[in-house]
């Protein structure tokens, strides 16, 4: 396809079936009753040096794919293969070698910072943990890092109370790229910022991939600043990928139907847009991920459901170069040609009903 | 909306500051708005720009000390809700204001079942019996679009998702039939596809029942979808006040104007680069001396620093009725 930039061609990151259920325990004797099923059997790759956009609702296991990606969780079933590296099934000692590469950048940048610990010292752990470098050459990349992320370097001794929602990401941002990650999960690290402060952080995320060559996973609820940023989006929906496509292709006109309905709910800043704007209103609320509905997750909420749709889940299949829309709705073309790196049968989700 | 009208609520000269060891917090300066029946006014700024202090103040829900409401008059009809008493004020609380908080999930209280908390407000200000007050608390819920609200009346707040529970603050808000709904935030907490029935829902509410609405949000999407005047906050002020597509066609404050292009746009060109106003909102100790947004706007000069801009109407309409702004520069004017 057109958009296939030079820089989207091999896949830094490679997921497949990835599957991460939380046990519920419960009785008199605390026993394994059942799963929350937060991430159900998602597969999908990140090219070098692109933003892959992961939107959804909250609830749906966009931020528990994105821990269990660095492997902040140990994950139920699946492969995550960065950068050649099957992170999912490495040993203590060869992940904590392979933590350097995988990086993250977090929601809250109150909660994520040590209140205790200055600037120059949250900036500098990652540091201390990987490298055997002396003080100067640490500080001197920790002034380095903060000239990066537009931090003055007097700042080095002050704490993080001291600073204003918009610095403090700055700071989590520095103390992400201490070590020279190839890829960075970006855990919705605008949505407790101001929308004029949003800004100012987006293009630096911007700047640095631009300077650092970095890969992203910008995890996210805002779809227009997703739409900004990411290269391509998947839309998930109750622990799965309902819709894989580039970013153009997605926004210009969604395929899967959940995709649509939550592209509709967006509110736009234009009061005559607003007007003739015909809205799709969902009816209900998602369904428990400890007991998702029969067939596909989506289909008590939607409008266009069918018999088939309740009894059988549908795969995530390419139905268009390089879109990928897991749908009944959309007959199965995978010989619609492959771009986008990867096999259409790869995508298959793998389904727990067998 | 008729300009001869009396409005439901006027506010006019509001002057709010917290006292705190660090000196005064002037967090609303003089801040002048009124509310047409029937109308919904939005009211949008960031963290920090005193929108919600602003309607805490009015109806007297800011802790004294370390608040301190110093001058202004809010006058709900023909009575000014900061000379009454607080026994007045606290049945004007709930009957004739009614408030939604942004968060439903630590504004319900959690050891109450939903219905009792709907009723609440209906045997205090209405003096309905428990029973009378059971059944108008049923047609509240399903009016807010809960099915089967009489079995829902037994369950607590836990039992129920964010948007219901939203719903549910909605359906306590409107129990007593209030001239004036104040919303803050009500949508922020909850995904965009239930905002989207909410919002539905307030539409649909406003024009069976018509009740004035004050609209708090940062979301300017939010806005345009719903609002019919939109006052712009920054600071602890109102910089621009103007009917919502005048707001959007044709913004004067530097503030506005920067505001709207930082957002990115679902459906327009995408840009290659977010526009962004540098630096940060300002800290308000002390009484302002200069514009709020002096250190971030892009078209500043010396006036800005020295004096604070009164609101100035623009299209000859008076002060609040039309379009007006609080700044110096004009659009066009390059300040020689």
């Amino acid at each position: 396809m057109l958009d296939a930039t030079p820089k989207a061609q091999t896949p830094l990151v490679q997921v497949r079936g990835l599957k991460m259920y939380f046990p519920i325990y419960s009785g008199l004797l605390r026993r394994h009753t059942g799963d929350v099923k937060a991430v159900d059997g998602i597969s999908f790759d990140i090219m070098a040096g692109e933003t892959l956009g992961l939107v959804g609702e909250s609830g749906c296991g966009k931020s528990t794919v994105g821990r269990a990606l660095l492997r902040l969780y140990e994950i139920t079933g699946g492969k995550v293969v960065i950068n050649g590296i099957d992170v999912a099934s490495l040993g203590p000692e060869d992940l904590r070698r392979a933590r350097p590469q995988m990086q993250m950048v977090f929601q809250d940048p109150q909660a994520s910072l040590n209140p205790r610990m200055s600037l120059a010292d949250i900036i500098g752990e990652p540091l201390d943990e990987h490298t055997d470098w002396d003080k100067p050459k640490k500080l001197a990349r920790i002034y380095e890092l903060m000239d990066a992320v537009g931090l003055n370097r007097r700042f080095a001794n002050r704490f993080p109370h001291e600073f204003s929602g918009g610095q403090r990401q700055r700071i989590g941002i520095a103390r992400a790229l201490a070590l020279n990650p190839r890829f960075i999960v970006c855990d919705e690290p605008i949505a407790a910022l101001d929308v004029s402060i949003q800004a100012q952080v987006v293009n630096l995320l911007e700047d640095l991939q631009e300077k650092f060559g970095l890969t992203y996973l910008f995890i996210s609820h805002d779809l227009s600043m997703v739409r900004h940023i990411a290269d391509r989006v998947a839309v998930m929906y109750l622990g799965r990928i309902a819709e894989l496509s580039p970013r153009d292709a997605l926004y210009a006109r969604p395929l899967h139907p959940y995709a649509e309905a939550l592209l509709s709910a967006v509110p736009e800043p234009d009061p005559t847009l607003a007007q003739s704007r015909q809205r799709i209103i969902l009816q209900g609320d998602v369904p428990s991920p400890a007991n998702p509905p029969q067939g596909c997750n989506f289909c008590t909420r939607c409008p266009r459901a069918f018999e088939m749709c309740r009894q059988v889940e549908p795969e995530l299949l390419q139905v268009e170069p390089g879109r990928f829309v897991a749908c009944h709705l959309f007959p199965d073309t995978k010989a619609a040609g492959s771009t986008g790196g990867t096999e259409a049968k790869e995508h298959k989700q793998q389904g727990v009903s067998q | 909306m008729a300009d001869g009208a009396a409005p439901v609520l006027d506010v006019q000269g509001l002057n709010t500051v917290f006292r705190t060891r660090g000196g005064e917090v002037h967090a609303v300066n003089s801040v002048s708005f009124h509310l047409n029946s029937g109308e919904l006014l939005g009211v949008v700024g960031e963290s920090g720009s005193g929108k919600s202090v602003t309607m805490m103040s009015l109806i007297g829900l800011l802790p004294s000390p370390p608040a301190d409401v110093r001058a202004g008059t809010v006058m709900l009809g023909n009575r000014d809700l900061l000379k009454i008493s607080a026994d007045e004020l606290r049945d004007v609380r709930g009957a004739k204001i009614g408030f939604v908080f942004q968060d439903p999930m630590t504004s319900l209280n959690p050891v109450f079942t939903v219905g009792n908390q709907i009723m609440e407000p209906l045997i205090r200000h209405m003096g309905m019996t428990k029973k009378q007050a059971a059944v108008r608390a049923a047609e509240l819920l399903s009016l807010v679009g809960i099915p089967d609200a009489a079995a829902r009346l037994k369950s607590y707040p836990h039992q129920f998702s964010g948007g219901m529970r939203q719903r549910v603050m909605i359906a306590i808000a409107l129990a007593c039939d209030p001239d004036v709904l104040i919303a803050d935030e009500p949508t922020t907490a909850l995904d965009v596809t239930i905002q989207a029935q909410i919002l539905e829902l307030i539409k649909d509410l406003r024009q069976k029942l018509g009740m004035a609405i004050v609209w708090i949000t940062h979301d300017l999407g939010v806005i345009a979808g719903i609002a019919d005047r939109v006052m712009v906050m920054y600071g602890g002020q109102v910089v621009e006040q103007a009917p919502v597509r005048e707001l959007f066609a044709n913004p004067q404050h530097p503030y506005t104007r920067a505001l709207l292009k930082t957002i990115p746009s679902l459906t327009g060109a995408r840009e290659a680069r977010l526009s962004v106003i540098e630096g940060q909102p300002p800290i308000l100790a002390g009484a302002p001396t200069s514009c709020p947004f002096h250190a971030r706007c892009a078209h500043v000069n010396n006036r800005c620093r020295t004096e604070n801009p009164q609101r100035r109407a623009i299209d000859g309409r008076p002060l609040g009725r039309g379009h007006d702004v609080a700044c110096h520069w004009t659009p066009g004017d390059t300040h020689a």
